[in-house]
């Protein structure tokens, strides 16, 4: 196995001083320490790799929350942020010998103004339930990772998610105003502001996606953007993924940006339409479902502009939604591609590579190639307007070696991803997962440069250590070992 | 490394002191002024890619803004975040590194976002003349921390940029512009209202009790904008030349030497208690000020309102020119800065 948890060694003075420090500081409700207590905590959403954390804090507020932050930072030990645990990549996956500062609890929405169409919230709060809150008003917060049901706005922010919609509404670095940050010694900065801009360093584009490596966030102040009126989708199967790519392309070229522009190839097209019988084109190679959002006036200009586009680009079948349940149908198969892949094998890995889009024929070609050569199966999900590839690499964790045939085969799509001039994740975060992979993707100094960064907010290293940024060492090892093409 | 680049990596090992790195200095006026040695990055250019349907552009940091301009324009792309060039005379000096470092967006910056929200990457020379490349040329990418994004403001202060990746989008099909005679309150809250709307407001200007609007998008949806919130329709030509002179600053309102502040406030700040003429734009995110007046005073009514003060033109800048950080913060900063640049080679103050 190339991935693991990381390891940090305290010893058992530290270990007794600082639990008791903590008991002192958090009521008994908030500290769990027995193992049945710390079972849940043991793994985020790459549930391959577990481990148990030393402890697990649950602060109610600020107070509480800089309290164990300044407890572990005077002892020494790491502490790992945690959401909801919904990651992909295993950025919440504990450290042993380490604190979960678990920020489940901040879960109020502190203010919502309509006016300034901005919404206060502290790191607990779910994703959809922003949303909810500045319905009433008209707006929504626009960046939908599919996990937005149950994934925190701080966790977003630590992987800067993406979603369906985030070619014309952005990611969450172009949705977040502020942070209140807590560093590792507790102090607390504000970075960002009410404004647009903020004086000094632009330190919100690195907190955004930093992965819980840089501070923890105890309060977001987010952009809230006007619901479109209206929302159409068109459906278009094609019978060649090639087709399917440059039709992506043709669109673009119109001078159209999709509110939406996802492809699904046959086995993903398969592995949904039986779970939720979205009515897709079950012999296409490819479909391709690209939504317009606006005024009633534009949709119809611009969803009239996208057959147009498709039709000639080969569609085989078009459909056009004709109402709203009919369009969330054809969705509710592209939201529901992770768990309808999850039924039809025991276990799936997850790719996100980002790629140049006219290099995709070539990668799905290869990855078929890859796929067969480690005998295992892949269906491939793709945020085509951003070049967003989501290979689901099937396996059985239970047959030996299936695991490591799996992993191997997904560094090789990686590094094929960075091959083809893309990148090695493009919204679910590095974490643990792809740490071996940022080797192929940035040099020994541009990992040098990280790390730098990273002490100059967390000079011990103690926020979520061994995550995202390999050592020079470990990216040794791996040249010589792990990336056998 | 091209032998350009092999000479400013020579240039910075050689360095005793910092490097102020210059394009062909239209943006000199912007910042504090820098202490150091100027290096001429402005020979470094030339459009390394540029891919329509991939929605990206690279070029070398010495690339003239109007040249890229140029090449996106003849495939029906722009760069979204309208940068000003604030180039002299009338072919524009401004460099596309010098748009990034100095970080600066013009009037469709409410609606569409700033420079940093299309750096899709950048390579650099940091201070160990060490060649670096972060981001990259997708839109999505979360590898690594979001260097390339920092670098954008950072007025050359944390590294030499050799190239940037951005992100451009199609021109809208269809634009309008309205007028509305409107107060300074009411302006304000009617730009936010409607800000609130799925209405395809692409840029907001308001001074001298007249607010100007900018409808950009599909040829429908502007033209149902137009139809219901009325006021006086500006003839095309008109609205091209009024809106490439705010972008520009040079509108009757930025003529003359007085003193130019720049108050980036939270878009519902009331009107700022200050005296001196007032122009305001992004939806009220951005409120220009003229006028000789005290420093400290403009910036406790701007941090009052929830935003910040900056000298951008004039005046006496030895009041420094970008408002104080917090003390937590300006720690942070100049952590960062050192992490980036622990030779201080880019270390000249200006920012």
């Amino acid at each position: 196995m190339h991935a693991h948890p990381p390891e940090h060694r305290i010893d058992e003075d530290t270990r007794s001083a600082v639990l008791a420090e903590l008991a002192a500081l958090l009521p008994a409700s908030a500290l769990l320490v027995d193992f049945e207590d710390l079972k849940p905590y043991e793994c985020d959403g790459l549930t391959a790799y577990r481990q148990l954390p030393m402890a697990v804090a649950l602060p109610a507020d600020e107070a509480q929350a800089v309290a164990v932050l300044r407890a572990c930072h005077r002892h020494g030990v790491p502490v790992v942020a945690r959401g909801a645990g919904t990651g992909l990549s295993g950025g919440a996956t504990p450290v042993n010998d380490g604190v979960v500062l678990s920020l489940a609890r901040f879960m109020r929405i502190l203010e919502v103004d309509p006016l300034a169409r901005t919404a206060r919230v502290q790191p607990g709060v779910r994703n959809t339930a922003i949303s909810e809150a500045a319905a009433p008003f008209g707006l929504y917060y626009a960046p939908d990772p599919s996990s937005q049901i149950a994934c925190t706005i701080g966790g977003n922010v630590a992987e800067n998610s993406g979603g369906v919609h985030c070619l014309k509404y952005g990611l969450t670095v172009h949705n977040i105003l502020k942070l209140r940050v807590a560093l590792i010694d507790g102090e607390i900065v504000e970075i960002g502001g009410d404004a647009l801009d903020g004086p000094g360093y632009d330190l919100l584009a690195v907190m955004v996606g930093s992965e819980g490596m840089l501070g923890v966030v105890l309060e977001a102040t987010v952009k809230l953007t006007p619901k479109p009126q209206v929302a159409q989708v068109v459906m278009a199967s094609f019978d060649d993924v090639i087709k399917a790519g440059n039709a992506v392309a043709d669109i673009i070229a119109a001078g159209i940006i999709p509110a939406g522009l996802e492809m699904m190839d046959k086995p993903a097209t398969a592995a949904v339409e039986d779970f939720v019988h979205a009515g897709y084109d079950l012999s296409a190679e490819a479909i391709l479902l690209a939504e317009s959002d606006g005024t009633p006036e534009e949709v119809a200009e611009e969803i009239a502009a996208m057959r147009a586009v498709l039709e000639k680009a080969g569609a085989r079948e078009l459909r056009v939604s004709q109402n709203e349940a009919e369009r969330l149908k054809f969705w509710a198969g592209r939201k529901a591609a992770f768990p309808a892949v999850g039924r039809i094998t025991p276990d799936y890995l997850c790719m996100d590579g980002t790629i140049p889009r006219k290099h995709l024929a070539h990668v799905l070609t290869e990855i078929a190639r890859l796929a067969q050569r480690y005998g295992l199966r892949c269906a491939n999900v793709f945020h085509a307007g951003d070049g967003n590839l989501h290979p689901l690499i099937m396996f059985d964790a239970s047959v030996p070696d299936e695991l490591e045939r799996a992993t191997e085969l997904g560094s090789r799509i990686l590094e094929l991803s960075v091959d083809v001039g893309g990148t090695i994740t493009g919204e679910h975060g590095v974490g643990i997962e792809k740490v071996q992979q940022m080797c192929v993707q940035f040099s020994r100094e541009e990992l040098e440069a990280f790390h730098a960064l990273k002490e100059a907010f967390d000079p011990k290293r103690l926020l979520n250590p061994g995550k995202a940024v390999p050592t020079p060492r470990r990216c040794s090892e791996y040249r010589l070992t792990g990336s056998a093409k | 490394m091209s032998d350009l680049s092999q000479q400013f990596a020579a240039r910075i090992r050689a360095a005793a002191g910092p490097l102020v790195l210059r394009g062909r200095g239209s943006k000199d006026f912007y910042g504090n002024a820098p202490q150091g040695e100027a290096l001429d990055v402005s020979g470094h250019r030339g459009i390394v890619a540029y891919e329509p349907t991939e929605l990206v552009i690279t070029a070398r940091a010495g690339t003239p803004l109007a040249e890229i301009e140029a090449a996106l324009a003849e495939k029906g792309q722009m760069l979204a975040f309208e940068p000003p060039h604030f180039g002299e005379g009338a072919t524009s000096s401004a460099t596309l590194g010098g748009c990034v470092a100095a970080g600066l967006s013009g009037p469709r910056r409410a609606t569409a976002g700033a420079v940093r929200d299309y750096v899709l990457g950048v390579k650099l020379l940091d201070g160990q003349a060490r060649e670096l490349n972060f981001g990259g040329q997708v839109m999505k990418n979360v590898a690594g921390y979001d260097v390339s994004r920092l670098i954008a403001g950072s007025l050359g202060t944390l590294g030499l940029i050799l190239e940037v990746s951005l992100k451009v989008l199609p021109r809208p099909v269809a634009e309008a512009t309205l007028r509305f005679d409107l107060p300074e309150a009411k302006a304000l809250e009617t730009m936010n209202q409607w800000a609130g709307k799925p209405l395809p407001v692409s840029a907001t200007a308001w001074c001298d009790d007249v607010l100007t609007l900018r409808l950009s998008g599909a040829r429908a949806a502007v033209a149902a904008a137009v139809e219901k919130l009325g006021g006086a329709l500006v003839a095309a030509s008109e609205a091209s030349q009024f809106w490439a002179g705010l972008r520009e600053q040079q509108l009757d309102y930025f003529a003359g030497d007085e003193a130019l502040w720049r108050l980036s406030l939270p878009s519902t700040a009331a009107p700022a208690d200050l005296p001196g003429a007032t122009f305001i734009e992004w939806g009220g995110s951005q409120r220009w000020l003229r006028g000789d007046i005290d420093a400290g005073h403009v910036r406790e009514v701007a941090a009052k309102l929830g935003g910040h003060a900056t000298l951008f033109r004039g005046g006496d800048k030895s009041v420094g020119v970008f408002h104080p950080l917090a003390p937590a913060l300006a720690a942070l900063n100049a952590r960062v800065r050192s992490a980036l640049d622990p030779r201080k080679v880019f270390d000249t103050g200006r920012l």
